[in-house]
């Protein structure tokens, strides 16, 4: 009965000081958890229904933002397009370049270092500068690329200045700075237990065999780690088409966190773009838990 | 091929042998050939938007609109360094980049970090999984979530115009940071600190005299990685910083690139632009390659336990 009540009290001694050390450590974290997620997180919803420019206070107005949002303002829904075409195709696109990138490093080859270190640079550079070199490169009238294709006869491609094409051009600037995803795809394949391609071998397995039937599904726990990082990523891609296209053209390239940016410090709807930002978070948690769920099918945990 | 070897007759079993090894050898080649032709394409399409830039930068505007265009200029206008630099006020913009944003905020995150992630990693305490786990979702919540009511509580704190907005929340930990730490504190022997604990050492001294100098590597990777994230950081101080006198390196670069709007009446608007891009890569690239495998081995262990 004592030992019945003790346990229906909780912890033992040790157990508590324990809980109050470990909370001790973390409680820098725990503090900022409260003051720069969880408080801007509500106070986001709350501002989400109200009016607000920043100079006169906030006027409650029920759901009209929300409302706008969806029924009166053709931009958010370019805008959603726009987002979900990014994240939809570039964000897999880059996991792949960066799979295959690593799976290339890995096989027999000669100064492994030299290529890795070259694939990985475009990952650090500066996004700004990023920006400037790429703008460079693609404009229709002075940029490089199109002033090869000039000097050889050929027709110019106005990269980023075509509506159609300015998604894909970003896409293929994205998939170009994944020298994170490669890096980490190459620690994890250098880790693939040798005995398993071995044994397949004797199997008389071929090279699409063990790549298909070893290398993938070893691999799956961080290639789910690094779609999830994509995407997170993909949602809040600023400052490359901010710099480099500005939304446009035609607002081919405005995307989720470019107009929640412009409702926000340059129209200073505060109210709308708060509604934004709720709106984009239900929509990353319902993503995520999706992710997760799906991936319970297709990701391997038995490596051990 | 050693199963094969039993067969009856010897002989032609070698010589088909032999044959499928040359068969083999032939195929390898052709593999190894293809391979090193992707990876150099590959390189030369990863390296070549650098070299542009790099040898754009001296060109005067001639040469830069030059058709075909030219891959190195001659004679290479390397005064275009030093006058683009001092367009505008970048000495100032260095100074509030590294010290107004990158030294305070890698302070801050290094250490707050390294502290949070030990009691996530170190420490067994009922509740702990629950909290990590909140702390890794953290991670998925995008900065424009609370990007507005932050602002609106930063500027109610009159820290607009500043670099408080940018490096107090630092002070608090990077669950990114905290996340890949405890990846770090995980892999020592948990033996150390039971046996400290058995001498009679306080947490706090374990984690400072013990388990800190252990994991010193994975510190500088931190510090390095947050240096590095302040030093491209864009969005914030564009929120943050309207006064020109307080810029940071990237809203100084978009500064100059206001020239470019201006195409053909501003002179040399491209080689500045690249010039001053150029300057801004450098100690990113010269810092990589001191430490490239510290660097490497930090970005692969974020990822091995994801």
């Amino acid at each position: 009965m004592a030992a019945l009540t003790q346990k229906r009290r909780g912890f033992t001694s040790a157990q508590w000081r324990d809980l109050r050390t470990g909370l001790f450590f973390i409680s820098p974290w725990l503090l900022g958890f409260f003051l720069w997620t969880f408080y801007p997180l509500f106070s986001s919803l709350y501002y989400s229904f109200h009016r607000y420019d920043l100079l006169r206070p906030a006027v409650w107005v029920g759901l009209k933002n929300y409302v706008e949002i969806f029924t009166k303002d053709p931009t958010f829904w370019q805008v959603a397009y726009n987002t979900v075409y990014f994240v939809g195709f570039g964000i897999p696109l880059g996991v792949i370049g960066a799979f295959l990138m690593a799976t290339l490093l890995n096989t027999e080859i000669k100064g492994r270092s030299v290529f890795r270190t070259i694939f990985f640079f475009p990952a650090i550079v500066p996004a700004i500068v990023t920006a400037m070199v790429w703008q460079y490169l693609l404009n229709v009238q002075y940029g490089a690329i199109n002033a090869f294709l000039q000097g050889a006869g050929l027709p110019v491609i106005p990269f980023i200045a075509n509506p159609g094409l300015a998604k894909p051009s970003l896409i293929l600037i994205h998939m170009w700075a994944q020298g994170n995803a490669m890096v980490i795809f190459l620690a994890t394949l250098q880790d693939v237990p040798r005995s398993l391609y071995e044994a397949a071998t004797v199997d008389g397995a071929n090279a699409w065999h063990k790549f298909r039937n070893i290398t993938i599904p070893m691999c799956t726990p961080v290639i789910l780690f690094n779609l999830v990082i994509g995407f997170i990523y993909g949602f809040q891609n600023f400052t490359l088409p901010w710099l480099l296209t500005g939304g446009g053209p035609n607002n081919a390239t405005e995307f989720y966190s470019l107009f929640l940016y412009r409702n926000a410090f340059i129209f200073f709807r505060m109210g709308k773009a708060s509604a934004l930002a709720w709106i984009l978070f239900i929509v990353i948690v319902l993503f995520t838990i999706l992710l997760f769920r799906s991936s319970r099918r297709w990701v391997y945990y038995g490596g051990e | 091929m050693a199963i094969r070897a039993s067969a009856p007759t010897q002989l032609g079993n070698a010589g088909q042998e032999r044959a499928v090894s040359r068969q083999n050898t032939l195929a390898h080649w052709g593999i190894q050939f293809v391979k090193y032709l992707v990876l150099i394409f590959l390189s030369v399409s990863f390296i070549l938007p650098f070299f542009w830039m790099v040898t754009s930068a001296v060109k005067n505007d001639a040469q830069v609109f030059t058709i075909p265009p030219v891959w190195i200029p001659i004679p290479a206008h390397w005064e275009n360094y030093w006058n683009a630099w001092n367009t505008y006020n970048f000495n100032g913009y260095l100074f509030n980049t590294v010290f107004l944003y990158a030294i305070p905020l890698t302070i801050g995150v290094t250490i707050a970090s390294a502290f949070v992630a030990y009691g996530f990693a170190r420490v067994r305490w009922p509740g702990r999984d629950l909290f990590f786990f909140a702390c890794v979702a953290t991670m998925m919540i995008p900065y424009q979530v609370t990007m507005v009511p932050l602002f609106i509580t930063f500027k109610n704190l009159g820290w607009i115009n500043s670099y408080l907005p940018l490096v107090i929340p630092g002070f608090f930990g990077s669950p990114y940071f905290i996340f890949m730490l405890r990846q770090f504190y995980m892999t020592l022997p948990q033996e150390l600190s039971d046996a400290a604990r058995i001498d009679g050492a306080s947490e706090l001294g374990i984690f400072g005299r013990i388990i800190l100098p252990l994991v010193k590597p994975a510190l500088i990777v931190v510090a390095l990685f947050t240096f590095m994230n302040a030093w491209n950081e864009y969005l914030q101080p564009l929120i943050y910083i309207n006064q020109e006198a307080l810029y940071p390196v990237s809203l100084g670069i978009n500064n100059l690139r206001q020239t470019m709007a201006q195409i053909g009446s501003q002179k040399l608007a491209y080689p500045y632009l690249m010039s001053v891009s150029t300057l801004v890569t450098l100690p990113i690239v010269i810092a990589f390659f001191f430490t490239q495998r510290t660097f490497i081995e930090g970005i692969s262990l974020t990822g091995l336990k994801g």
